[in-house]
């Protein structure tokens, strides 16, 4: 099952990422993992946090854009290879990878990461398949 | 030291361009008479008008009565598309010229080959005062085409016998070999696109003192006395303005001499005005307000108190270089929404029209024109639309695209487009600040 992913339009203008947090703050809202594609004049801030919706609308009040997508969550061995074994995985089976972040916080000895892909459905399928560990609901709560 | 030469200026008209205020004046206002006669003869539009205001061609009896005829504006010409306006018949018209029309309707001006005479000589008055005589070679580098630019200037040399060189714009390595190896004497063109020469001559690591040029005759979009500066320094020429506008004839309406403390206006063909654009009250001399023309010996298209929306003033006093004519001061500004970037006329609601038809962006938008170095850039501000946003990083860039391209293909030029924030920008209730001009002109 893929994961609900916050992303939020941000500006490059000084105080708009702080901005976006402190409305997160003020909400209870833990961050889990987090990433930012960033352009001359615009980023896109993306996070798994614990409670998307609650986030999306809170931000959405503050007049800022956001939407919900779909992402993955994966467990890769925390050592040389790990990550690569799993895009090797998607690579033979011609899945791009639009993107990837890390998590902040590690459940075991293994590293979290975040994709997102062409075709979300089936590179679950795929990683499933070939004995990757995909983290569902409980992303949000690690 | 500067290779213009003061005593190479001369004048081309000197009956004309030195005669005494009261000779004018009296050459004017047989010339008004005239005109005003002629355009309501042969012009329905001006007939209606007249007969709707009350007044009759009779009513003119001094220059002062001028103010009893309505003002006329670019609605007016566009509602008389295409040839409506025009007075002479068509048996007489040789060539006609016509606005770019980005904002729907272009102003289609033809002209009998009397008008196409009195043109050449109004740029070439411009022309003596910059120096050029009958053995010089002038380079025109505005555009040819429908776009008056090009023509004028090439009539003007023309008229005073000097090799013209209708380079047109565009193609920057050309127009270096041809400066540099006809040589070239003079040079007509853009301010802007002159120091966009200047730079390309450096980049190429020649000198543009090095070329033979002694002076330029600039227009076609409002610069400033710094640029004049900028462009004298590096080629080490006399660099002097010009003004015109197609609705009028085209550029020579005023020219510029060599003492460069205002433009000449060709007062024996055009008569000017400047009135307060909201009161319409006429303004006396020295007072800053909108420029409006009468054509007094045009015979194609007369134009009568054309409000042109140009912001100057004007100076009667008698100049140093010995003509008597009235003198404008550089163009400050602008009485309506109507922007000037890189030559070409762009209008907010074009914009505007772009963005409203996106479903992707807010209602909100922002225009900033900026001159960062020497070329104008035109920057438009849209909104993401919180409904509407998507996460991905190529639909983003796309969308930037596509607005650009349909923002092109509006208004005719690249525009640059930035994305903003939902309700980051100002909105439309009361005066909302839609265009941010950081051009300095003053």
């Amino acid at each position: 099952m893929a994961l609900k992913q916050v992303s939020i339009f941000l500006e490059n203008k000084q105080g708009r990422l702080w901005k976006s947090l402190n409305i997160l703050k003020k909400e209870n809202i833990d961050i889990r993992a987090l990433s930012i594609a960033d352009t001359s004049d615009f980023g896109i801030l993306r996070m798994i946090v614990s409670d998307p919706a609650k986030a999306r609308e809170a931000l959405e009040n503050e007049k800022f854009a956001v939407s919900l997508a779909e992402v993955l969550a994966i467990e890769v061995d925390d050592q040389p290879g790990g990550l690569e074994a799993a895009l090797n995985l998607l690579n033979e089976n011609n899945i791009n990878v639009e993107y990837i972040y890390a998590f902040v916080e590690k459940k075991t000895s293994k590293a979290l990461v975040v994709l997102r892909t062409e075709n979300n459905d089936e590179a679950l399928t795929l990683l499933k398949d070939n004995g990757f560990s995909v983290i569902e609901d409980e992303a949000y709560t690690i | 030291m500067t290779k213009f030469k003061q005593e190479d200026v001369w004048i081309f008209n000197p009956e004309r361009e030195c005669m005494t205020i009261e000779e004018r004046r009296k050459l004017q206002l047989k010339r008004l008479k005239k005109v005003v006669k002629y355009a309501y003869e042969n012009v329905e539009f001006y007939r209606n008008l007249y007969d709707e205001a009350g007044v009759k061609p009779e009513d003119i009896q001094t220059l002062e009565d001028i103010q009893k005829l309505p003002f006329i504006t670019k609605d007016d010409l566009r509602k008389t598309y295409p040839f409506d306006m025009q007075a002479a018949p068509k048996d007489d018209w040789i060539e006609v010229h016509s606005t770019s029309g980005t904002t729907g309707i272009p102003t289609v001006a033809a002209y009998t080959r009397k008008d196409i005479d009195i043109w050449g000589e109004c740029v070439a008055r411009g022309l003596a005062s910059l120096g050029v005589h009958k053995n010089d070679i002038v380079n025109v580098a505005y555009g040819f085409g429908l776009f008056t630019g090009g023509h004028g200037a090439q009539y003007g040399a023309q008229k005073i016998g000097a090799l013209a060189v209708p380079m047109s714009s565009g193609n920057t390595q050309k127009q270096m070999n041809f400066l540099k190896d006809f040589p070239a004497d003079f040079l007509c063109c853009t301010p802007s696109y002159a120091l966009y020469l200047a730079e390309s001559f450096e980049k190429a690591g020649i000198d543009p003192k090095s070329i033979p040029l002694k002076g330029g005759l600039y227009g076609a979009e409002m610069w400033t006395e710094e640029i004049r500066q900028k462009l004298e320094k590096k080629f080490d020429i006399s660099a002097q303005n010009i003004y015109g506008l197609t609705e009028v004839i085209g550029p020579g309406v005023s020219t510029e001499c060599h003492i460069k403390d205002g433009m000449h206006i060709a007062e024996d063909h055009f008569y000017p005005e400047i009135i307060n654009p909201e009161t319409l009250e006429v303004l006396p001399d020295g007072e800053h307000g909108e420029i409006v023309f009468t054509s007094l010996t045009k015979t194609g298209m007369p134009v009568i108190r054309y409000r042109t929306k140009d912001l100057t003033s004007l100076n009667h006093e008698k100049c140093e270089c010995g003509r008597t004519t009235v003198r404008m001061s550089r163009i400050t500004g602008r009485s309506d929404d109507m922007l000037k970037v890189k030559g070409v006329i762009v209008f907010p609601k074009q914009v505007e029209e772009v963005i409203m038809s996106m479903d992707e962006l807010s209602p909100a938008y922002l225009i900033k024109v900026s001159r960062p170095g020497l070329m104008d850039v035109i920057e438009v501000f849209v909104e993401i639309d919180q409904a509407n946003f998507s996460d991905s990083m190529t639909d983003l860039e796309t969308l930037k695209q596509i607005i650009a391209h349909k923002l092109k293909d509006a208004i005719g030029i690249a525009v640059k487009v930035t994305l903003a924030e939902p309700y980051s920008l100002p909105r439309s209730e009361g005066k909302a600040v839609r265009v941010i001009d950081e051009r300095n002109f003053d």
